[in-house]
Parts: structure tokens; C-alpha cells; sequence
């Protein structure tokens, strides 16, 4: 059991709904994997294809965006151009060798605690099952850095 | 006193930048009088020897073109970074891959096949692919090792200057060209972006811009576009919000969608800004529709987008942020 993958999931939240989501599942102590790492955004279109990228290229294995259901947008479509947006993505990504489990849209809103947790425990099986992707070293072929010397770098 | 030197090199590159750089007309004549050729394999016989015994830092001005795709490519751009003062990624495949950079979404197996076996138009009986080893009478002869990965030239040695377009044109060549003879400072060197310009190429493309309302998407071959109405409204995917200006926006002007050649705005990746722009503009998936339903909309309309990797990363995909496709699963 310990030595189980632990995927690492970067979590893109809209404040209106998914970012609420979440939280009503921590305040209703909901368990579920301790896989992603939410990030609020005020809502699913201002997640650019370059966050998804750029989140799978420094270590994600899998990139979850969450938003209002479709009709209750708080900025009435933004949800749809994400839509539109992450249609197109999946279809490049595949290009890419990237599976389609590891990038996903659902839908969560503000009382949907329960349903955001079984997507992330559903996504951390997919990805489980999929194994680790460490883009720069097995794709790219860079030397992982190690953390110590990350810091150094950065003068820290 | 000596003239200053002056070298242009090609690594992986179709030639094109040699002939857009004679382009410049009679501009050409001053370069020559300006400066003394050290190495230009396209047009003076300069041995690779010949460069090895230069001082370090002794070339000028060095324009590098084409991409890393193999050891013989890497070794002259490491050379070349230590015999020059100046050292210019001339054109798109030395700024950011390129074509040959697209050979990145497969593997050099694959790669090999279609050009020497699988290709309707290749008699394999008449062919042979290369091997980097082969034994003659005089001996062993080797050939350049074939990288997995092309890489543009700043990801092998530091670059000082840029200049983008595949190829740069030969306005904006004479433009960089004049500034070094005349001796106007360039901008601080450090991979800084010259002969081009630093707004989106819609902003000098004069073709009527309206409201985009993209309902399916066109290969340039399937219409004949409606001539001065915004490319990207009739649904081809003309490149212009996602890359840099500085080409006056030639082929948009005669028809052609802009194929992204000049690479992305600064700190931008080419392809993700592309996609992000195009998929807005997608008229289809209303919210009145079923969650389901609407999907499945959305979905069809971006069926008709063939081949989206290669359609924004056509230049920079070797430049962009993920640089290549993952091809297949290494042993963990």
C-alpha cells in the first residue's frame, strides 16, 4: 500500500462552484484521494492550454478542471468556451502521446461536494493505472533535479 | 585595419535562408565589402578545419541556420558558439525547429520508414537506409548520428540574437544588415528577438475583420476564400492571433492562411494561444443545449480541425512547451 503511485493531479477550480465544491467536501470531512492540488481560478475559461501544458510538462500526471454545470456560469459561457477549448485540447494531446485520462473536465457545483471527490478518486485510479508521466525526464530526457539543489538555485 | 568576419552556416535547414539572405539585392555587394567570409559552405569552400583554426571569438558575425537534428549539427553549433562574437539563429529552424522540428510527434524509426520503405513513390529494391556505420575498401566510414529529439539551436549553446520567419524576409534582413554596417546598437543581446515585430500578425494584416463565428473548419485546398475578409471567419486556421508580425502578412493577402512561420509573441507558446484563440470562436454547444448533446456538438466541429498538432506547432513545436510528442512507454 505504501509503496502505491500517488499520482500528482493539478486541480484548476472555478471560484463559483468547484473551488466551493471542495470545500464543502473538507467541511463535510468527505474522504477521498489526497492527490490533487487545487489552484482557484475565477472560472474554467481562464484556464489557458498553456496551464494544462505547462502543468504536465513540471510533474503533473493528470490536470482535472472543474466549473459550474453548462447554463449556470457566473459569467454565463465562460464554462462553454472552457469546453470548447479542452475538446480541442484532448484531440492535440493525443498527438502528444498524452491519454485522454489525464487531462478531464467535469462539472461540480457549489453542493456537489460529494461528486468532485469521486471525480478525483476516479481520476487517481485512472491514473494509477496509466503510471507516472514525468514529462521532462522520460520524455524529454532531462536529469531530475533534486530539491536541495532547485533551492541553491534560487538562492533560497 | 581587418575587416570584421562574417559566417553563415546551415545545420538541419532547407537552404531557403541562404537564398532569402541574397535576396536583399545589392545589399549584398556591402556585405562583401564589409566584411571578409570566413565559412559559408553554400557559397565559398571554407573546410570544417579551416574553422577549428579560427581563435576563439574571432568570427563577428555568425548567422546559424537550421535546427539540431544530428551530431554533425551539434558539434558546428558548438563550434561555432566558441569562434564567434556574435551568433544569430537565423530563420525559424534555428530559432525554434521548424519543419524538421514536426519529425518531434514521431520516432526516428517511424520517420525512416516512411522515407525509405513506406512511401507509396520509394521502390525499396533501389533503396537503402542509411547506416551510421559502413564498411569500404579503405576502411570504416561514419556518418552524422540521427538524434531522437531536434532541437533548436538555443537549446544546445546560448544565442545572442534571433531572427525569426521561415524564411526571415529579405526586408527585414536588410533592415538588421544596414544597422551592423552602419554600426547602430543592436539591443542588448541574450536571445533577443530582431528583424520582426512584437505585436500579433492580425495588427498588420489588412484583410476586414468581422465577427467569428466558426461553424466548421476548411483545409486551404477544400475553398476558395472570399479575398479580403479575415481568413480565420471563413474557417481556415490562419496562425495570425498566435504569432509574431514582421512578414506584412504575405500570404494572408493572396489567400493563404498564415501557417505561423514568424513563431509566437514573446513568452507565449504558439500552439496553445492558437488553440485557445480558435476554439473560442467555435460557434456550436449552445447553453440552452443538454450537457450531453452539446458536447457531442463541440466535439464535431472540432473533427474538422485534421491534424491539430501540426496545424499550430507547424514551426515552433520543437520550441514549445512540451518539445516533442511521448512516442512510446520506456521501461520505468
Amino acid at each position: 500500500m505504501e509503496n502505491e503511485f500517488q499520482p500528482i493531479i493539478v486541480g484548476f477550480l472555478c471560484n463559483w462552484c468547484s473551488y466551493r465544491a471542495a470545500d464543502l467536501a473538507g467541511t463535510a470531512r468527505v474522504h477521498y484521494a489526497p492527490t490533487m492540488r487545487p489552484i482557484r481560478v475565477m472560472c474554467t475559461a481562464r484556464v489557458e492550454p498553456e496551464f494544462v501544458l505547462k502543468a504536465l510538462r513540471e510533474g503533473a500526471d493528470g490536470v482535472l478542471i472543474a466549473g459550474c454545470h453548462p447554463g449556470e456560469c457566473h459569467y454565463v459561457e465562460g464554462n462553454i468556451k472552457a469546453l470548447r477549448r479542452f475538446t480541442l485540447l484532448k484531440a492535440m494531446l493525443r498527438q502528444f502521446g498524452v491519454e485522454d485520462e489525464r487531462v478531464q473536465l467535469v462539472w461540480a457545483a457549489a453542493s456537489e461536494g460529494k461528486q468532485l471527490a469521486e471525480a478525483v478518486d476516479r481520476m487517481t485510479e485512472q491514473l494509477r493505472a496509466l503510471g507516472p508521466l514525468r514529462w521532462r525526464q522520460r520524455v524529454l530526457g532531462e536529469q531530475p533535479v533534486a530539491r536541495h539543489a532547485l533551492e541553491v538555485e534560487m538562492g533560497d | 585595419m581587418a575587416k570584421p568576419t562574417f559566417a553563415m552556416y546551415w545545420a538541419a535547414s532547407c537552404g531557403g535562408c541562404e537564398i532569402s539572405l541574397l535576396n536583399v539585392g545589392e545589399l549584398i555587394l556591402d556585405v562583401d565589402a564589409a566584411f571578409d567570409v570566413v565559412f559559408w559552405p553554400c557559397v565559398a569552400d571554407f573546410k570544417y578545419q579551416d574553422v577549428e583554426g579560427y581563435p576563439d571569438g574571432s568570427i563577428d558575425l555568425c548567422l546559424f541556420n537550421g535546427a539540431i537534428r544530428n551530431s554533425e549539427n551539434e558539434e558546428l553549433a558548438r563550434l561555432l558558439r566558441r569562434k564567434s562574437k556574435t551568433l544569430v539563429a537565423f530563420g525559424s529552424c534555428a530559432y525554434e525547429g521548424c519543419a524538421p522540428g514536426l519529425a518531434n510527434l514521431t520516432t526516428n524509426a517511424a520517420t525512416m520508414r516512411t522515407v525509405y520503405t513506406d512511401s507509396l513513390t520509394t521502390d525499396e529494391s533501389r533503396t537503402r537506409a542509411p547506416r551510421p556505420v559502413t564498411q569500404v575498401p579503405e576502411g570504416e566510414i561514419h556518418i552524422p548520428v540521427l538524434y531522437e529529439t531536434v532541437r533548436p539551436l538555443d537549446q544546445v549553446v546560448p544565442v545572442d540574437y534571433i531572427i525569426p520567419g521561415c524564411p526571415p524576409e529579405a526586408r527585414q534582413i536588410a533592415a538588421v544588415l544596414r544597422a551592423v554596417l552602419t554600426g547602430t546598437p543592436l539591443p542588448a543581446p541574450g536571445g533577443t528577438i530582431i528583424g520582426a515585430g512584437h505585436v500579433a500578425l492580425c495588427e498588420e494584416c489588412p484583410l476586414a475583420k468581422n465577427v467569428k463565428q466558426i461553424t466548421r473548419f476548411y483545409r486551404p485546398y477544400e475553398i476558395v476564400p472570399e479575398p479580403g475578409i479575415c481568413l480565420l471567419e471563413q474557417g481556415l486556421v490562419c496562425m495570425g492571433p498566435a504569432t509574431r508580425s514582421g512578414c506584412g502578412a504575405l500570404c494572408p493577402q493572396v489567400g493563404m492562411r498564415c501557417e505561423g512561420c514568424y513563431g509566437p509573441l514573446d513568452g507565449q507558446d504558439q500552439g496553445a494561444r492558437m488553440l485557445a484563440a480558435v476554439a473560442s470562436v467555435v460557434a456550436a454547444g449552445g447553453s440552452h443545449l443538454d450537457e450531453h448533446v452539446q458536447a457531442q456538438e463541440i466535439a464535431a466541429v472540432m473533427d474538422t480541425l485534421v491534424d491539430p498538432a501540426g496545424t499550430f506547432y507547424r514551426f515552433s513545436l520543437a520550441h514549445s512547451l512540451l518539445r516533442r510528442a511521448r512516442v512510446a512507454d520506456d521501461p520505468a
